[in-house]
């Protein structure tokens, strides 16, 4: 019994949450882009938003980033670059510790905002409070994972688990639930709430990170004027 | 060479007489919706204020359009590329909804319900936003109307520049003037240009701009690039949300609401010709003083052979053409310069311009006499500064405005002189380089002001604006999402859809190719 649930969730559930994070964002995207927006709050109350905001989103995006790239790199070529996994569990606690800080600073903030402001609260969606608290517990947790990979700071053998279980769902491995059996609960949780946040993606306003535009900075000059051939840059 | 067309508007603001019905029509029209009552596409303000939203002409506070740099480049005032989406978590050159008013209603029912009470029961307001009551309304669109406040307050206008304006605090040297402001649909709109989503276009055909609410993402960035503060976050939808010019009234050859529905007949529409090619030369104009001039030098004469030759090459129907030679805006802009673009410093190149307002001389009645120069009246004794109208038309130059005064004073010298006293006053017309026929012409064209002489707006032709056929099965206005107009009681992906009667068709979806 135990066995069939923690392969339910490690094995299977990430592949429900990642077709239904890819299908769902294609849909709406196709469907429903008129509701496809970041969701500003800024307009109706400043305070609290100009310093949360920008915490949280360069917390996040670090941390993000630093997931990507922890999780999916192969333990081999670290090594070859000369990067011990003992040296890259202290990198991952202390960058991790350091934007986590950002972040949960930001996001409190934020979530703050959210609850105690009357304007915000009353204009807020069940999802955009859902989300915030949502992504307020996994950082929680996530910080909460840190004394334990201090405890096996020398080897990084947790770490190397989580990435191997990570690697082996993003190529398709049936025994990826395997590596993350014996780990902690703190990290099984954040790891169950990670999978979580792609679940409910594409039915929040987190659907404005597919559109960052980063292409604006390629864009030929300033101006678009729309011609019988379409929209151009002019 | 590149020849475009764009419907033009002039608003006449000596005949303004600020009854709002521009700015009631629209609103009824485009934004009684949740989410932008604090919008207004048009507004009227009174000035000297600080306008709406507070202080909006001052772009030390908002950052609104173009700077040109030290190497003769333009670029937005928020920054270039890398600096606008620095700011997209959270935009510190944005304004508050405070900075407009926070939208309200009043406790109407409580008349209906009151108990009995020693006192008469009161309707009091409440907040449409989060609900809760308001202790008081604080500010609201046109909290300024005619001189409301003290002056202390709405001499921060920044039109005030190089003006002792504390003299203009006293009864006796006050001064007033209506501002009916909307869109400036630009040549070189900077909202377009600050847009991260490319989601802001001006069309090629009419040159109105739009925001297409599909592709709009609520980076926000427009809101504060438009010098204007003519774009108004919807902060239901997430979207941005502008005046759009009533292009399917423009598209059929109608005039705008505000300008169908104005009492004091003072707006015009009409079809400019300009060289596309040098939008950007025109707007990095060295002097600001010499912004207007250089917007006035790209335009192009309709009647030129080689123009029209061009023009028809370039795509422009022959229809827009003839309408160009028969444009009200073209002759008050160009042939008689009575009209100027508001705020040309900004260097967006507007296309909403204005004729200034005459107003009483001020030393008549002291004096008992008219202080004269030559025939006509002195402009410089008109209570409203005519340093006050030049830093908002022409960058502070005061010769063009004052051109432009004296030969709207000559027109009424002209007239009076032919109606009253039966006689041909050719001196005044001299006097401002005037002839015979442009007066009658200006008389016809801005004191009878028909409607066919006000707008003479051709007909789109769709064959030339887009691709007609892309267009097939759509349902014209509709929440995004094809046919299905939304009203699903369910929605997965945003807000329960309201029904009642403030869920209206959502005004500026753009029929955008798919």
């Amino acid at each position: 019994m135990g066995d069939w649930f923690h392969i339910l969730v490690f094995g299977y559930y990430p592949y429900f949450a990642a077709t239904v994070f890819l299908a769902g964002s294609l849909i709406r995207f196709d469907r429903e882009q008129y509701t496809w927006r970041s969701g500003s709050s800024q307009l109706l109350r400043r305070r609290q938003l100009i310093m949360g905001s920008v915490l949280f989103h360069v917390g996040i995006l670090m941390l993000f980033l630093g997931h990507l790239v922890g999780l999916l790199t192969p333990k081999e070529i670290y090594h070859a670059v000369g990067l011990s996994s003992g040296a890259k569990q202290m990198l991952a606690i202390v960058a991790g510790g350091i934007f986590g800080i950002v972040c949960f600073i930001g996001l409190s903030m934020l979530l703050h905002r959210r609850l105690a402001d009357p304007r915000i609260r009353r204009t807020s969606s069940v999802m955009d409070i859902a989300i915030l608290a949502l992504l307020w517990v996994q950082l929680v947790l996530g910080m909460a994972t840190i004394p334990f990979s201090w405890a096996h700071r020398e080897g990084g053998e947790v770490m190397v688990a989580l990435s191997l279980w990570a690697q082996k769902i993003v190529t398709f491995q049936a025994d990826a639930a395997d590596y993350v059996a014996d780990v902690h609960w703190v990290y099984q949780l954040h790891i169950f709430l990670g999978v979580t946040v792609f679940l409910v993606f594409p039915f929040s306003r987190l659907v404005h990170i597919w559109s960052a535009p980063v292409g604006y900075l390629g864009r030929r000059g300033y101006q678009v004027v729309r011609t019988r051939e379409g929209r151009r840059p002019a | 060479m590149k020849i475009r067309a764009q419907i033009g508007k002039v608003l006449n603001l000596d005949k303004c007489i600020g009854c709002h019905t521009c700015s009631v029509t629209c609103k009824n029209v485009w934004t009684s919706r949740e989410g932008m009552e604090y919008a207004w596409f048009n507004n009227v303000e009174t000035k000297p204020g600080v306008g709406y939203p507070k202080e909006w002409e001052n772009q030390e506070v908002w950052n609104g359009g173009w700077v040109r740099k030290k190497n003769g480049r333009i670029v937005p005032k928020m920054g270039g590329k890398l600096r606008i989406l620095a700011k997209i978590f959270a935009n510190p050159d944005m304004p508050q909804i405070d900075d407009y008013y926070e939208p309200f209603t009043f406790d109407y029912e409580h008349l209906h319900n009151a108990p009995e009470s020693q006192a008469p029961p009161t309707a009091r307001p409440r907040s449409l936003i989060s609900g809760e009551r308001m202790d008081k309304v604080k500010w609201g669109p046109n909290w300024e109307e005619i001189l409301g406040g003290e002056f202390s307050k709405r001499s921060k206008d920044v039109n005030f520049e190089a003006l002792e304006k504390d003299i203009y605090g006293q009864f006796e040297n006050t001064f007033m003037m209506y501002l009916p402001r909307l869109c400036e649909h630009c040549l070189n709109p900077s909202c377009v240009a600050a847009c991260p989503s490319g989601a802001i276009y001006k069309r090629e055909e009419d040159g109105i701009v739009l925001i297409d609410q599909d592709k709009c993402r609520g980076w926000r960035m427009c809101v504060s690039a438009c010098p204007y503060k003519k774009i108004y976050y919807n902060w239901r939808s997430g979207k941005s949300e502008k005046c759009i010019f009533c292009y399917p009234r423009i598209e059929a050859g109608q005039p705008t609401v505000c300008s169908e529905t104005c009492v004091g007949r003072i707006r015009y529409l009409g079809v400019l010709m300009y060289d596309a090619d040098r939008i950007e030369e025109a707007a990095a104009a060295e002097d600001p003083q010499d912004l207007y001039q250089a917007q006035l030098d790209i335009f192009l004469d309709p009647f030129d052979p080689a123009v029209i030759r061009q023009a028809l090459e370039d795509g422009v129907p022959q229809a827009w053409i003839d309408a160009a030679q028969r444009s009200p805006v073209w002759r008050m802009a160009m042939d008689w310069k009575v009209a100027f673009p508001l705020h040309p410093e900004y260097r967006t190149l507007p296309m909403v311009w204005y004729v200034p307002p005459l107003s009483p001389i001020q030393s008549a009645a002291e004096a008992g006499a008219l202080g004269l120069n030559g025939a006509i009246p002195d402009v410089s004794q008109l209570r409203i500064p005519l340093r006050y109208l030049a830093n908002m038309l022409t960058a502070g130059d005061e010769a063009p405005v004052k051109l432009a005064l004296e030969r709207m004073l000559a027109m009424r010298a002209y007239m009076r002189a032919k109606h009253v006293d039966g006689t041909r006053e050719i001196r005044v017309l001299e006097q401002v380089g005037l002839t015979e026929t442009d007066i009658e012409d200006m008389y016809q064209t801005m004191a009878i002001a028909n409607f066919e002489d006000r707008f003479v707006i051709p007909t789109t032709h769709r064959e030339y604006a887009e691709e007609a056929f892309d267009l097939r099965g759509e349902c014209g206005f509709s929440f995004g999402d094809g046919c299905s107009g939304g009203s699903g009681k369910l929605d997965l992906f945003s807000h329960e859809v309201r029904v009642g009667p403030s869920a209206g068709g959502r005004a500026d979806r753009v029929g955008a190719p798919r």
